[in-house]
């Protein structure tokens, strides 16, 4: 077959497909035909590059010049000037696009973006067609399966994982090789493994990217975890939300087992090893792991008491074992490199590399991976650009609606397991939101326990009542309603319901508040004791005001005041009427002089 | 797939294919001018004589690209060859023919095809 001169990698991750990637590729596909060049220039599409508030992105090889922000028009720009005359198109670059990234020369590698990162579970993201098992197989795919199968025990297999030190990327950060060793140490003829890929924490996208650019990586480890722990069947448990991770892991699943990588006798060993997908139905809770083999038997997705735990009584009370989607991407490079190599990565106790998707204030919007134990400034302001417009970090929140903040006086803590939850905070899944001075703490607290109180599967009392009295709580704190001892009420809740709700959920969901409290007390006072919220977010606690010396009585805030409660005249500053005003901004929006805002 | 050797086979296929990707790996270069100028003197043909021969002969340390005019239009089919180290080799007035002679002794053998090479005289009259 003609190997092409050029291979030009357009990003077919969520992120990018939403900005039209898909439209690019068909349209460069026409334009290649038009310039003669369709033998000469291979078009791939692949997984997330992590940069995803620049996309959509395109990177031509042999140069490795990587395209931000690309339009269909600029598309024909590159393909005239760089696919046709070899002429790199400077302005276009992704280095030249924004300073974010300014870095010398083109090369992808070469951002600051990627220079500070370590990718292992992303390590074929952007690298590598997802749709195009060939490609992954170039790339060490299923050599590890095959290195298992042929030279190791399962025993050797779940003590190589153990020593590696990897624990789960989930949120919990349960050791995996114990966890194998529990699963293996079972009894039953028939066992299960499962793939946790119900991300649901508001903001994270860390699993999804991993399955729509990288599929077979988690194909290959559920078969190997398979091995190691006696299992023939494999469930991955994928929310219907994600359409194209969902349409690459069956595409995956069936090159799979065209090749015999999955299916009977896998490398003419005798191992039996196969995968189905189930789709969730969009549950938060379905993410805990007894909701989720529950919903994966066809029942309601409710979670249970443990013991007995899934490793004894799990899916169709079999034996189970269900480890989160990153957690399966570290396996192969680990089996491959071996324990050492892993272990050489991070600090004593979180080994390896973390994927964090961060998002919020922040310049760079996307993807990371990084080695355990990086200090969480490198992350905000040398891989993520800093905070927009010039304002000031406020704190970082990890963890989803389990996890907690991390404020700006803490931003050198390490991003491991046990120094986030020594703070108060959590590693979670990986969801990383950065907030700056105009985000609320009690308002961020409430957004967290309102997705809670929504997504709290009701079994239980604690969470089903108590997260509910503790959101009543909190509103009544931000409609200025705030009496002394209502934060005392809230922690003694929080309390209660940690140490008495069924599963995960309800034990982490007042985790946010709690810790907004331990840092941000002082926000809280100055709601209940003040009546201000001192960012200026809480509706009911800020006034909008006109500033008379900047107001230059142009009227354009009346005229899109929906309540008409602005009023004034030529040469005379205008004025807020604040018996009908309803604080929706939509004057400050407006005005061109800057003259209205917030206050407290 | 029923065997290693079997997996080992398509992988190095397929690698094969995607060599170009790898850009920590140590390659030559070679670089064909393909402005107007290079490619109204014919460096189009010269540009796939490179690439199909690269495949006929399996060379997977070798990436063919193009670049842009290099001012001296006159000399054109203009091609540069780098080596690992990033010296480089100018080759000018280039054609098929000529192109395959640079493969076989300059990218597979190592040895530069001093006759096809710029010479001072031309480099300072162009």
């Amino acid at each position: 077959m003609q190997i092409a001169r050029s291979h030009v990698l357009i990003c077919g991750g969520t992120g990018c497909l939403s900005n039209n990637s898909m439209k690019l590729k068909e349209h460069l596909e026409n334009k290649l035909k038009e310039l003669d060049l369709e033998k000469e220039v291979q078009i791939i599409m692949t997984g997330c590059f992590g940069l995803c508030a620049e996309g959509p992105i395109i990177v031509v090889y042999p140069e490795g010049a990587m395209y931000s922000q690309v339009s269909i028009k600029e598309l024909d720009t590159i393909a005239e000037e760089h696919l046709l005359k070899g002429r790199i198109v400077e302005k276009l670059l992704l280095a030249n696009r924004t300073q974010a990234y300014d870095e010398e020369g083109h090369q992808v590698e070469n951002t600051d973006f990627f220079k500070m990162q370590k990718r292992v579970a992303l390590r074929n993201c952007g690298r590598i067609n997802p749709e195009n098992i060939d490609e992954y197989i170039a790339y060490d795919g299923y050599q590890a399966l095959g290195k298992v199968l042929t030279e190791m025990t399962p025993q050797q297999v779940i003590d190589e994982i153990t020593a590696s030190g990897l624990r789960g990327r989930g949120g919990a950060g349960f050791p995996t090789g114990t966890k194998w060793k529990f699963a293996a140490a079972s009894e039953g003829d028939v066992k299960y493994v499962a793939c946790n890929a119900d991300e649901g924490d508001p903001g994270a996208f860390m699993d999804r990217s991993v399955l729509e650019g990288d599929p077979h990586s988690v194909l290959e480890a559920m078969a190997i975890a398979g091995y190691a722990t006696g299992a023939h069947q494999g469930f991955i448990y994928v929310r219907a939300e994600y359409p194209t991770a969902v349409k690459r892991l069956n595409i995956a699943i069936d090159q799979a087992r065209e090749y015999g990588l999955l299916g009977k006798d896998i490398f003419g060993t005798g191992f039996d090893f196969d995968i189905e997908l189930r789709l969730g139905a969009g549950a938060f809770v379905c993410g805990e792991e007894t909701a989720l083999m529950r919903s994966i038997e066809g029942h309601r997705g409710e979670p249970r008491p443990r013991p007995p735990f899934p490793a004894v009584k799990g899916i169709f009370d079999k034996p189970s074992m269900l480890n989160n989607v990153e957690t399966y991407a570290n396996i192969c490079p680990i089996i491959l490199n071996g324990a050492e190599w892993f272990a050489s990565m991070g600090t004593e106790k979180s080994k390896g590399t973390k994927v964090f998707a961060v998002g919020g204030k922040i310049n760079n919007t996307g993807l990371v991976e990084i080695e355990m134990g990086t200090p969480l400034r490198e992350v905000i302001y040398n891989i993520g650009g800093g905070v927009p417009e010039g304002k000031k970090f406020k704190a970082a929140q990890t963890g989803g609606p389990s996890g907690g903040c991390i404020p700006a006086s803490l931003i050198d803590t390490p991003m491991t397991y046990d120094d986030l939850n020594e703070i108060g905070s959590m590693m979670g899944s990986g969801g990383l939101i950065v907030m700056d001075e105009d985000n609320c703490m009690v308002d961020i607290a409430k957004f967290y326990l309102g997705f809670i109180v929504d997504e709290s599967c009701g079994k239980c009392p604690p969470c089903r009542i108590g997260t509910k009295r503790m959101l009543e709580l909190l509103e009544k704190i931000t409609d200025g309603r705030g009496e002394e001892g209502d934060v005392e009420r809230l922690e003694k809740l929080a309390k209660n319901i940690k140490a008495s709700a069924l599963c995960g959920l309800g034990q982490t969901a007042p985790n946010p508040v709690l810790s907004t409290i331990r840092h941000f007390r002082d926000e809280y006072d100055a709601h209940v004791r003040d009546k201000k919220c001192p960012a200026a977010v809480c509706k009911n606690l800020v006034r909008i005001v006109i500033d008379k010396d900047k107001c230059r009585s142009c009227g354009l805030c009346a005229k899109n005041c929906p309540v008409s409660c602005i009023r004034g005249e030529r040469k005379v500053p205008y004025e807020i009427d604040y018996t009908k005003c309803i604080k929706c901004g939509a004057c400050i929006e407006r005005c061109p002089f800057n003259a209205i805002s917030r206050e407290s | 797939m029923k065997s290693l050797a079997e997996l080992a086979a398509l992988r190095q296929k397929s690698l094969d294919k995607l060599n170009m990707r790898n850009e920590d790996s140590e390659r030559q270069r070679i670089v064909v001018g393909m402005a107007t100028c290079g490619i109204a003197a014919g460096a189009r043909p010269v540009m796939n004589t490179f690439v199909e021969e690269v495949n006929k002969r399996n060379l997977t340390d070798v990436a063919v690209s193009m670049t842009g005019c290099m001012g001296m239009c006159v000399l054109e089919p203009m091609v540069d060859v780098y080596d690992t180290k990033g010296n480089k080799t100018t080759y000018v007035h280039m054609n098929p023919e000529k192109a395959k002679r640079v493969i076989a002794e300059h990218i597979v053998n190592g040895q530069p095809v001093t006759e096809f090479m710029i010479t001072a005289e031309e480099a300072n009259n162009a």
